[in-house]
């Protein structure tokens, strides 16, 4: 028995050796589990340890095109906490040499500490407490800082301008939205990029590479210095500077022409498609937008009834006016309706339907240049009646009417041009569907009359109106107009390098062209005549259903070897040989001749003071 | 004489033991490297920093090795009560004199020098407990000499305890080992372990519900039943009751089916009422044959049912908030990775970034970077975890598994019961350590501080473990004069 019992509990040396191996068994498959089966931990470890800090790029800078600075990057500074390190110390005194209440100091202090508002909170790793103070408010700030135990100073760049001109071309930065982080990777919450304009466009240019420095981050959240030296570091790669085709000293002068008034001037090298002005007014300081008053401004602008966030060249649509006769005479030449010698006669209105609608007193009948020179509304009207309701020519009003378009399409109007920014309009040309819709399939000629000349359901940009300019001045052809002339290391897209030939023969041009010329020299245009340059123009008064007439212009210079093209629109202006011609005489003779003649001073003094505004924008 | 002896120590020594220690100590320090490396000064041999001390300590427990072997195995056994009685004594001191070092009095600072009595307090233990159960005519199944092994367990456990060192006070239970080994009847292991087991099974599935069915309750009672009956066959080696209670537990569950498919039926009643019924009438049968044995499995299921009902109670009322938070966190109930479960999963982060093959020595990204909180203490296995990887670690592992079952071996071929106990006591102690430790390293048990033998830097633990150790090896080098 007492054996029994002895053999029985040495027996018990293999149950407690057994729970030792089990025990160990269970460790083995854990860490089995642990290390090789799950490769969560892994990752998890090296978002711990690894702190990726971003090196920011240097933004490229943008110059005019006779190389003028025009924005460029300037210091500021953040400043930072860190709120393990805050001492007490004189918050009055801080909070006046920043600029700031108490109030706002104690607010931004929970918010920093708000771990919902601010996910990655640390008090041992620096959060911004405010944002791009300017060189000033930093330089007394940093006198003080030693009074401010646990703030410091980041330094960050912010956009500055040389020039208070074209803030829509140019365009601001901002912080990213959330439509940018979804569609590139690239950005990450906080990062700025182009908001508007150029910035905007050629966003993929200007802000470089962003680099990145690998740090190891020990459990506190401090730096504990580079992994493994700096090996997998990557330098960033700095923007691309570019040259814009503008040029600003003449973008200066349009804008203050253009004070106190609402429109758009454009204006296009026309051998090479570059936009060398492009104002639209009214128009603001590009510096109001920068730094910590940008999103007060913002909503400024917004609010202005005078919308001058709202680019009038290539966004705002209007008839075209009379600028639209050289396309509609172009496309009559091309299909035959007309020839440089055909006449139709004119009495005070377009006789067909009656006088309407009405002209103005000059000879009849008459050729295609003096209608041009004239603005002869009937000479287009019977131009477009002799095309679309002649069967012998279409079988159907209908293929007429496409073949029309399609001539109008080729020249740069009903769809967008392409320009080198973003938000561009479109502007409307109909076709022959839209009309069958409107008129049960039965309409003439006399229906759509006004399409003739350029009213009705005709819309065009002023840079449309602009580029009808430019290729009457190449005489059959234009390229995308643009406002980038080169980025540094890279080359333009062909898009705005190629020609683009209209579906008009080049020879029907200089008939037009010389249409424009007589338009200056004995026509409508006269007040666009300038000495010793010959100077071709058409006039338009756009129809406006919600107040007085916009005064349009469209022309190019010289005559010869052209050098320009222009467009000029003025909300309200009335006639078009009121404003917008003799402001686009002052345009053109600063760029031809690089200054205004003292017989001009007194139209520049008398247009710079014109106030023409619309009342209901005070409404 | 005195020469002859000191060469016998020195040939009849285990030295495969002392293999293990060796390779086991020198691991450790190379961990207490990696895990103490500062990227701002990275001198390891520096006494100031952790692995300079840590070698410093070393040193001197060579000296305290020798100073073991020299003395005569005799003295363990003549000394054995004092040394127990003065421990105590300092135990006692210590709760006066020791200052609050990180929530626990515990610590007794003596200059630069800081030491943890409770460490120096297991080999007493251990030495008292082999003293007590060697004496004549010592007979454990006596409830008078059962009471004061018990007395001798619990009396510096009580101690630790009101130090504040609950981890500390826990390792104490390994004695139960020792005493099961000696003859204490399986069934108090037994319920122990199942009080274990249904604590942490109510715990883990309280908040699971199936239908009106508490899961965790369901679960237990299930287990409840299934230890019953087969204590019913081990126990009482009774198959007619055996078959008689199982055709009265079908009954039941038919009946409880058929009755849920009326009414929503919470199954956890059914199943204890079942048991109930089988514990009436084995008590009967107890009483009827005037057999214990029946009487005693009735009461482990009424004493399982009453522990089931009465675990919530003891956990909200009872342990302290921050302990049912630790437990709570460990079973997995609360996820909380900033506070309470922050030191685990930094810590299984840590171990599960080792890979296969582990970072390489010193290029441990998160015990380098401070991720782990005590990753050079209680945590150190982590720093072997993520810098050796899966093979490091588990070489660790089978390192420390055969180096208790060697001391499982050298416990058994004691001839004297002094020398067993004592032998037991070491492994068990070791064991203890090893579960809990690496257990919590990785996850599975709760989170209670015991450092990793030999691994875990400090001198209290160094010199507590060697001091316990070698007294064993001492004892077994001349076990052949002792009887």
């Amino acid at each position: 028995m007492e054996n029994k019992t002895k053999d029985i509990l040495d027996n018990r040396r293999f149950f407690i050796a057994g729970a030792v191996i089990l025990v160990v068994v269970i460790f083995i498959i854990q860490l089995f589990s642990l290390q090789i089966t799950n490769s969560d931990y892994k990752s998890w470890a090296d978002s711990n340890a690894f702190l990726n800090r971003t090196l920011y790029p240097s933004r490229g800078m943008i110059y005019d095109r006779e190389g003028r600075l025009l924005v460029y990057n300037e210091p500021a500074y953040d400043v930072m906490i860190i709120m393990r390190e805050v001492q007490p110390f004189d918050t009055l005194d801080f909070c006046q040499t920043v600029g700031i209440t108490k109030d706002i100091f104690d607010k931004r202090i929970e918010e920093i500490k708000d771990r919902r508002l601010n996910p990655g909170y640390s008090s041992y790793v620096p959060q911004r407490f405010m944002k791009q103070l300017s060189a000033k408010e930093y330089g007394v700030l940093q006198e003080k800082l030693y009074k401010f135990p646990g703030f410091y100073i980041q330094n960050r760049t912010i956009r500055n301008y040389e020039y208070s001109n074209a803030p829509l071309l140019l365009g601001n930065i901002g912080e990213v939205d959330k439509r940018d982080l979804e569609d590139d990777p690239y950005y990450v919450q906080g990062d700025d990029s182009g908001r508007s304009g150029v910035e905007r466009s050629y966003e993929k240019e200007l802000r470089g590479e962003k680099g990145v420095e690998i740090l190891l981050r020990d459990a506190h959240g401090r730096v504990k210095g580079k992994y493994e030296e700096g090996a997998h570091d990557i330098a960033p790669v700095s923007g691309k500077n570019l040259t814009l085709s503008i040029d600003m000293e003449l973008q200066a002068y349009g804008e203050m022409l253009m004070q106190n008034k609402i429109g758009s001037i454009v204006m296009i090298e026309p051998e090479t498609g570059e936009v060398l002005c492009m104002v639209s007014a009214p128009t603001f300081d590009p510096k109001i937008l920068v730094g910590r008053q940008r999103g007060s401004n913002h909503s400024e602008l917004e609010k202005d009834p005078r919308k001058p966030l709202y680019d009038r060249s290539i966004m705002a649509t209007y008839p075209p006016g009379s600028t639209f006769k050289p396309a509609q005479g172009l496309v009559f030449l091309q299909e035959g309706v007309i020839t440089p010698n055909t006449r139709y006669s004119c009495a005070y209105g377009y006789t067909f339907r009656g006088g309407k609608p009405a002209c103005h007193g000059h000879e009849s009948p008459l050729g295609l240049i003096p209608a041009l020179a004239t603005s002869c509304n009937s000479y287009f009207c019977w131009g477009l009646h002799d095309m679309l309701d002649d069967r012998k020519r279409f079988a159907t009003i209908q293929e007429g009417f496409e073949v029309w378009k399609n001539h109008i399409v080729s020249m740069g109007y009903g769809y967008q041009l392409g320009i080198d920014l973003p938000g561009e309009k479109r502007g409307y040309i109909p076709n022959s569907k839209v009309y069958d819709n409107t008129y049960n399939g039965r309409w003439t000629s006399s229906t759509i009359i006004s399409i003739a000349i350029g009213q009705g359901e005709i819309t065009t940009t002023p840079l449309q109106i602009c580029n009808l300019g430019a290729t009457i001045a190449n005489r059959g052809h234009f390229i995308t107009p643009h406002v980038v002339k080169e980025i540094e290391n890279s080359s333009l897209d062909p898009l705005y390098t190629d020609k683009r030939y209209p579906t008009i023969n080049k020879a029907y041009y200089e008939d037009i062209a010389e249409g424009m010329m007589h338009a200056v020299l004995s026509g409508t245009c006269r007040g666009a005549a300038l000495p010793g340059i010959q100077v071709c123009g058409k006039t338009g008064t756009a129809e406006n259903p919600h107040g007085k007439d916009h005064s349009v212009f469209m022309g190019f210079a010289p005559y010869d070897n052209p050098k320009v093209a222009i467009s000029v629109l003025i909300e309200n202006g009335g006639f078009g040989a009121t404003y917008a011609v003799p402001l686009a005489k002052l345009m053109m003779e600063k760029y031809l001749n690089g200054e205004i003649s003292e017989e001009s001073k007194y139209t520049e003094e008398y247009l710079k003071n014109a106030v023409i505004q619309p009342s209901h924008v005070y409404k | 004489m005195y020469t002859n002896k000191k060469q016998n120590t020195w040939k009849t020594i285990d030295w495969v033991t002392i293999l293990l220690y060796v390779v086991m100590v020198a691991a450790g320090w190379f961990s207490i490297c990696g895990a103490s490396y500062d990227f701002d000064y990275a001198g390891l041999f520096d006494p100031s920093g952790r692995p300079g001390s840590q070698l410093i300590w070393i040193g001197l427990s060579v000296i305290l090795i020798f100073i073991i072997m020299m003395l005569d195995s005799d003295v363990y056994d003549i000394f054995a009560y004092l040394i127990y009685f003065l421990i105590i004594l300092l135990l006692i001191a210590t709760i006066f004199l020791a200052p609050e070092i990180k929530g626990s009095r515990s610590w007794l600072v003596i200059g630069p020098v800081r030491l943890q009595p409770a460490e120096f307090a297991k080999f007493a233990t251990a030495l008292a407990l082999a003293k007590f159960m060697s004496s004549h005519g010592f007979k454990l199944t006596m409830p008078k000499n059962f009471g004061i092994a018990l007395a001798i367990i619990f009396t510096p456990m009580l101690l630790i305890l009101l130090q504040k060192e609950t981890g500390s006070a826990l390792v104490y239970l390994a004695f139960f080992l020792v005493l099961y080994r000696e003859g204490m009847s399986g069934y108090i292991l037994l319920a122990g372990v199942c009080a274990v087991i249904f604590f942490v099974t109510v715990m883990k599935f309280s908040e699971d519900i199936v239908g009106i069915t508490p899961l965790g309750e369901l679960i237990v009672s299930c287990m409840i039943l299934a230890i019953t009956l087969c204590l019913i066959y081990f126990a009482c080696k009774d198959t007619k009751r055996l078959k008689i209670s199982s055709i009265i537990t079908t009954v039941i569950l038919l009946g409880g089916y058929i009755t849920s498919l009326f009414t929503p039926v919470n199954y956890a009643w059914i199943i204890i009422g079942c048991i109930s019924i089988i514990s009436c009438y084995l008590i009967g049968t107890s009483i009827y044959k005037r057999l214990w044995s029946y009487g005693l499995v009735a009461l482990f299921a009424f004493g399982s049912i009453a522990f089931l009902y009465s675990s919530d109670y003891v956990f909200d009322e009872i342990l302290e908030p921050h302990q049912q938070v630790r437990i709570k966190v460990s079973l997995g109930l609360e996820d909380d990775p900033t506070g309470a479960g922050y030191n685990v999963n930094q810590s299984k982060i840590a171990i599960g970034s080792g890979g296969l093959t582990g970072k390489g020595f010193l290029n441990g990204t998160q015990t380098k970077l401070k991720y782990v909180p005590e990753q050079d203490t209680d945590f150190i296995f982590c720093t072997v975890g993520e810098e050796q990887g899966f093979i490091g670690a588990t070489a660790v592992l089978l390192l420390f598994m055969v180096f208790i079952l060697r001391l499982i071996i050298l416990a058994e071929r004691q001839h004297s019961t002094f020398g067993r106990v004592y032998g037991y006591s070491v492994a068990s102690i070791f064991f203890f350590h090893l579960a809990i430790n690496i257990g919590m390293v990785i996850g599975l048990t709760p989170v209670i501080g015991i450092p990793l033998p030999f691994f875990s830097y400090g001198g209290s633990s160094l010199w507590g473990f060697t001091i316990l150790l070698f007294i064993f090896l001492r004892l077994d080098a001349s076990r052949k004069q002792r009887h």
